[in-house]
């Protein structure tokens, strides 16, 4: 069946069970992205700790988008900017990929689970939201852009 | 159409003989038949009106009202034909008390516009003039486009913005009419039919209100029209806004009705082409209604389009369409009853209630129930509806919406539980 292709087990696992869901302090920067067609939101924090990220999140909506905080948590807390901007541009170049991108798994780990969303353009908004959320709070903690909420 | 609406007593829909009518309803979805259940947001067309309009533009195109020619006569023709066939369905007294718009939203922002524009030219009617002290009322269970035109006009022409609020069981909250309705108020717009609530609000009290207090009346009746036969002369509203392609006709045109003497005291909304009636280099002056308020070549092939639905709505009756849509709401309410951790929101019970059913299913986000449901074929709508305000009212983001129309039937609904319980099985 189609589905499972989108609901794979590592997805609906991180949508029951998300991993370190919870806002923290002290952070830098907040953002907070929603979904304007369905409502679903996003808050999410980040601290730059030397070059280490440390990232934040809570939210409600659908499995998709909570999982996919879920696994952002899993694959950039606590990682230098460097790499955390590699996971990033991999996972958005996967999920905007409509199936084209051949996800390593090495660099994604439970990220290559979204490889199926890709070929469900209307639900690529909801796995992207934390995780423009989370390029927009770097940016913001960075210093390339000023602060203050999205 | 009111919340008392006799239909009990029209015939009985021949619903496989008007399924076949509409081609889409042959197709499949993912391996498995077509059932669309979103007729709210947009009604599928039957074959008569795809096959006007396809003769329209094969056989009589050409501009509107300005060409001597036959084709274009024949197409002004067309054109005003559907004007007055939907003057008649709505039961307005005069053709040109009908205006083409893009859809509703368009009608209820030209109405706002109306109101913008006399308060800026020094002829403007006063009837239309707002300012601060002015209020304007609206409701809780608005769709998006009854709520932003009128914040907008409210916040440039200073004036305040007032709502009526939401009973637990989705009705209109009208105890505290007389203190939100009152000398202040110059214009009340509502809706006829909730769009996510399915709630027909009975306009009787707020147009007593209303007239007590010298304020027109607007009702969005985008849901109502489409589902119920509609009489404007014993409404008692002052506009209707609608739109054609929730109505079996296309997208791309929808309607004002506005009463005449209203209308002809309106400015032009956008000023162009055929709304004029002599333009000269410093000033123009405006034909009458409904042309004033059509400006530039409007959307012919598709009042085409409109008139040949509203024929075959016609010809079906109004009220057998409403009477098979209570029975469906009514099948449809008691099987989503046996579905476990399922809350409906809305007027739980089938009386004064149309054929939409939003609802939650206990830890499970729309979007989720909405996918599964489409790997089954099942078309319904996941999302705020354009209405947020009224899930923020049932503090929810977002609801999960069937919506029914004349060609659903009881197996459909029995598809969308089946659905449900898989739905449940994913993501139990």
């Amino acid at each position: 069946m189609q589905l499972d292709e989108l609901y794979q087990e590592i997805i609906l696992d991180h949508w029951k069970h998300p991993r370190g869901k919870g806002l923290r302090a002290p952070y830098d920067a907040e953002t907070h992205h929603l979904n304007p067609t369905c409502g679903d939101e996003i808050t999410v924090r980040v601290r730059l700790d030397g070059d280490r990220v440390e990232y934040s999140y809570d939210g409600m909506g659908c499995s998709i988008s909570q999982a996919a905080a879920s696994v952002l948590y899993e694959l950039v807390d606590g990682k230098p900017l460097a790499e955390a901007t590699k996971v990033h541009d991999a996972f958005t170049e996967l999920v905007g990929g409509r199936g084209t991108v051949e996800p390593d798994e090495e660099l994604l780990g439970d990220g290559v689970a979204f490889a199926g969303v890709a070929k469900y353009p209307a639900r690529v908004k909801c796995a992207l939201l934390a995780w423009m959320a989370l390029k927009d709070a770097v940016a913001r903690a960075d210093g390339t852009v000023d602060g203050g909420g999205a | 159409m009111s919340s008392t609406i006799a239909a009990q007593d029209a015939p009985q829909l021949d619903v496989e003989k008007i399924r076949a009518d509409f081609p889409i309803l042959g197709r499949e979805v993912n391996g498995h038949p077509l059932v669309y259940l979103d007729s709210a947001n947009t009604s599928q067309k039957p074959q008569q009106v795809l096959e006007a309009m396809w003769q329209h533009y094969a056989v009589h195109n050409g501009n509107v009202s300005r060409s001597v020619h036959t084709v274009g006569t024949e197409a002004t023709e067309a054109y005003e034909g559907a004007r007055a066939r939907l003057a008649a369905f709505i039961g307005a007294p005069s053709a040109d008390e009908v205006v083409f718009t893009r859809n509703s939203t368009e009608a209820i922002n030209l109405v706002a516009y109306a109101f913008l524009a006399a308060n800026v030219t020094a002829e403007g009617d006063p009837r239309f003039r707002l300012g601060p002290g002015d209020e304007v009322v609206i409701s809780e269970m608005e769709h998006h486009s009854n709520i932003v035109p009128w914040q907008l006009l409210c916040q440039r022409t200073g004036a305040t913005l007032r709502w009526l609020g939401i009973t637990d069981d989705g009705r209109l909250d009208e105890t505290d009419l007389d203190e939100i309705i009152t000398d202040r108020t110059r214009l009340v717009s509502f809706v006829h039919m909730s769009n996510i609530l399915g709630t027909i609000n009975d306009p009787r009290r707020i147009v007593a209100r209303a007239g007590e207090v010298g304020a027109f009346v607007m009702m969005d009746s985008s849901q109502s029209v489409p589902h119920a036969p509609m009489d404007v002369s014993t409404l008692g509203a002052d506009f209707i806004a609608f739109t054609g392609h929730k109505m079996c006709g296309p997208t791309g045109i929808g309607a004002l009705w506005g009463r005449g003497d209203l209308l002809a005291a309106m400015p032009p909304f956008l000023g162009g082409g055929s709304m004029i009636e002599s333009v000269r280099m410093e000033r123009s002056t405006f034909a009458a209604p409904p042309t004033r308020f059509e400006a530039g070549t409007p959307p012919i092939a598709q009042a085409v389009g409109l008139g040949a639905a509203v024929d075959y709505l016609s010809e079906l009756g109004m009220a057998a369409v409403r009477r098979h849509e209570q029975q469906i709401t009514a099948y449809a309410l008691d099987a989503l009853a046996t579905v476990p951790g399922l809350r409906i929101f809305g007027p739980p019970t089938p009386e004064g209630r149309g054929g939409i059913i939003s609802f939650d299913l206990e830890g499970i986000h729309p979007h989720d129930v909405g996918q599964v449901l489409d790997a089954r074929g099942v078309e319904v709508r996941v999302g705020h509806h354009c209405a947020q305000p009224t899930c923020r009212r049932f503090g929810v983001s977002s609801m999960t919406r069937a919506s029914f129309y004349l060609h659903t039937t009881q197996a459909e609904v029995d598809s969308l539980v089946e659905g449900l319980e898989q739905v449940r099985k994913v993501f139990g």
